[in-house]
């Protein structure tokens, strides 16, 4: 019984667990939302304008765009985070000040969107181009109809892919303790480990891992309940077939 | 190549009705090359389309059709020569595409409505945003515009929901709603099923019959004989007859004409 009371105490030690949820809760799950949204912002923001470079015509555009995106999905996420999170206060380039958050965001952001990029051009280049130039034989402009119809039209296409993203976005979070944080900046894998750390026990890290599920599995099906929405309409839409009309006239 | 000028003289078919926008052509192509990469698709095409008249163009496949109605809107820039839609040439350095597009209206053989909007919504969606009406209005004049082509009743759904013959008639509804000068149809009855066919050309007969000027590539020779002023064959990138649709389908001149209309009648 002494096995079974060792991977008890390393695993789910009750006292610990009342002694670190309460934080982990408090500020852990709070500063992880706080910077996974605000690397989503970042990402969707950089991935839309490198997709729209991607699908660019003039050469000048298009190939910067191509190198972003191959060397920040080429690089170790660890390795980027080191780079852009440490390296930008260290080379003098404190565009946040002291605010570790801020370049936390933005290294993740930056690494997210050339992943984003990619899965717009995808769903951008899939609108079919034939709905394209209906909307251009209406008078649309060439801006018009990729704000009308091809951007709309792609996201909705590329959602469960962008789902995916934005759950390794929650995730890719963790690396921030890397940028050593103050107490109260700290999100919820350091918290746990460093808890964890402490204790000589890995219960605080299976609860922070309880928390990750509970944000990331969610999300997944609540974004296919949104997909199923935008597809047919409304919600639980009617699927009674259309009555044909009589020829009319 | 000959091209008639003006409402051609026709005993059966309804009388050409001026469209009162004061021009008395409405689309005119002149000398209208364009090749693909070594391949010549148009060779020198001279045609007329009068102002509230119906031109049907037919031919083989290849034959260019597609690629010159798609010049007349410009989806096609062709290598040379002129389009004048009105007494706007579209093909001018200067000109406003977008501007002198709202005024044609074009049908394309599958369809390609919005598929994020409803029905409604694909019919106001270039009113709302390209002509800048009001969203009540734009939605008066689509509810109007779908009553015409039959489709009142399912403003609400998505294109997917709807059978191939509904699709293309909100899609004729969508370019009625701009109010254009001419409607361009390219194939717009090829891609559906037989007995949808009948309620597509029935809104086209009704929109000739009310004198809208139509240029309308087809193999409906059965339309083309009753609706059409003039109906106009292409083979190999030439016009090789332009002609009233008795004269084309009852005595036509050329060889290759002859032998077209023995296979598809």
């Amino acid at each position: 019984m002494n096995g079974l009371q060792r991977v008890r105490d390393t695993f789910f030690n009750g006292h610990l667990l009342a002694e670190v949820f309460p934080s982990l809760l408090r500020t852990g799950l709070l500063n992880t939302l706080v910077l996974a949204a605000l690397a989503s912002v970042i990402g969707l923001f950089v991935g839309i304008l490198l997709a729209s470079g991607l699908m660019s015509r003039s050469l000048v555009v298009r190939v910067p765009c191509r190198g972003y995106v191959d060397i920040l999905r080429g690089l170790p996420h660890i390795l980027s985070i080191y780079l852009i999170g440490q390296g930008l206060p260290l080379a003098g380039l404190n565009v946040f000040g002291t605010w570790t958050y801020g370049y936390a965001a933005l290294a993740i952001g930056l690494t997210e969107g050339a992943y984003m990029a990619e899965i717009f051009r995808s769903g951008f280049q899939s609108v079919d181009p034939g709905v394209v130039e209906a909307a251009r034989s209406l008078g649309m402009s060439h801006r018009k109809t990729m704000r009308l119809v091809v951007v709309p039209v792609g996201f909705r296409r590329v959602l469960p892919a962008l789902t995916g993203q934005f759950i390794l976005v929650i995730k890719s979070t963790a690396l921030v303790y890397l940028l050593g944080l103050v107490t109260g900046q700290r999100e919820m894998f350091a918290i746990a480990q460093d808890a964890s750390a402490n204790d000589a026990s890995l219960t605080p890290l299976v609860a922070a891992g309880v928390l990750y599920l509970a944000i990331t599995m969610p999300l997944t099906y609540a974004v296919n309940a949104w997909d199923r929405r935008l597809r047919d309409g409304r919600p639980a839409a009617a699927t009674e077939p259309v009555p044909q009309q009589e020829a009319l006239i | 190549m000959s091209t008639s000028a003006g409402p051609p003289a026709r005993s059966s078919a309804p009388p050409a009705p001026q469209n009162g926008r004061g021009s008395p052509t409405a689309v005119r192509f002149e000398g209208i090359h364009k090749s693909y990469g070594a391949t010549p698709v148009l060779r020198g095409i001279d045609l007329e389309v009068a102002g509230g008249t119906t031109t049907c163009v037919t031919g083989p496949s290849g034959s260019g059709k597609s690629t010159l109605l798609r010049c007349a809107n410009l989806l096609e820039v062709p290598d040379s020569g002129r389009v004048v839609i009105g007494s706007d040439a579209i093909t001018d350095p200067g000109a406003d595409v977008d501007r002198i597009r709202t005024r044609v209206g074009m049908v394309f053989q599958r369809f390609h409505l919005f598929p994020h909007h409803t029905v409604l919504n694909n019919v106001t969606l270039a009113l709302q945003q390209v002509l800048g009406t009001p969203r009540d209005q734009a939605v008066e004049i689509a509810r109007r515009r779908l009553a015409e082509v039959g489709l009142g009743a399912v403003e609400d759904r998505r294109p997917q929901q709807l059978s191939g013959g509904q699709q293309q008639r909100v899609a004729i509804a969508r370019s009625l709603a701009m109010d254009p000068e001419v409607m361009l149809f390219d194939e717009a009855t090829s891609a559906l099923d037989p007995e949808l066919v009948k309620g597509v050309l029935a809104v086209m007969r009704d929109l000739a019959d009310r004198g809208m000027t139509m240029l309308v590539v087809t193999h409906e020779m059965r339309f083309a004989r009753e609706v059409a002023h003039q109906v106009a064959f292409l083979d190999g990138g030439r016009l090789l007859e332009t002609a009233p649709p008795e004269q084309f389908f009852d005595a036509p001149r050329s060889e290759r004409l002859r032998g077209f209309l023995d296979q598809v009648l």
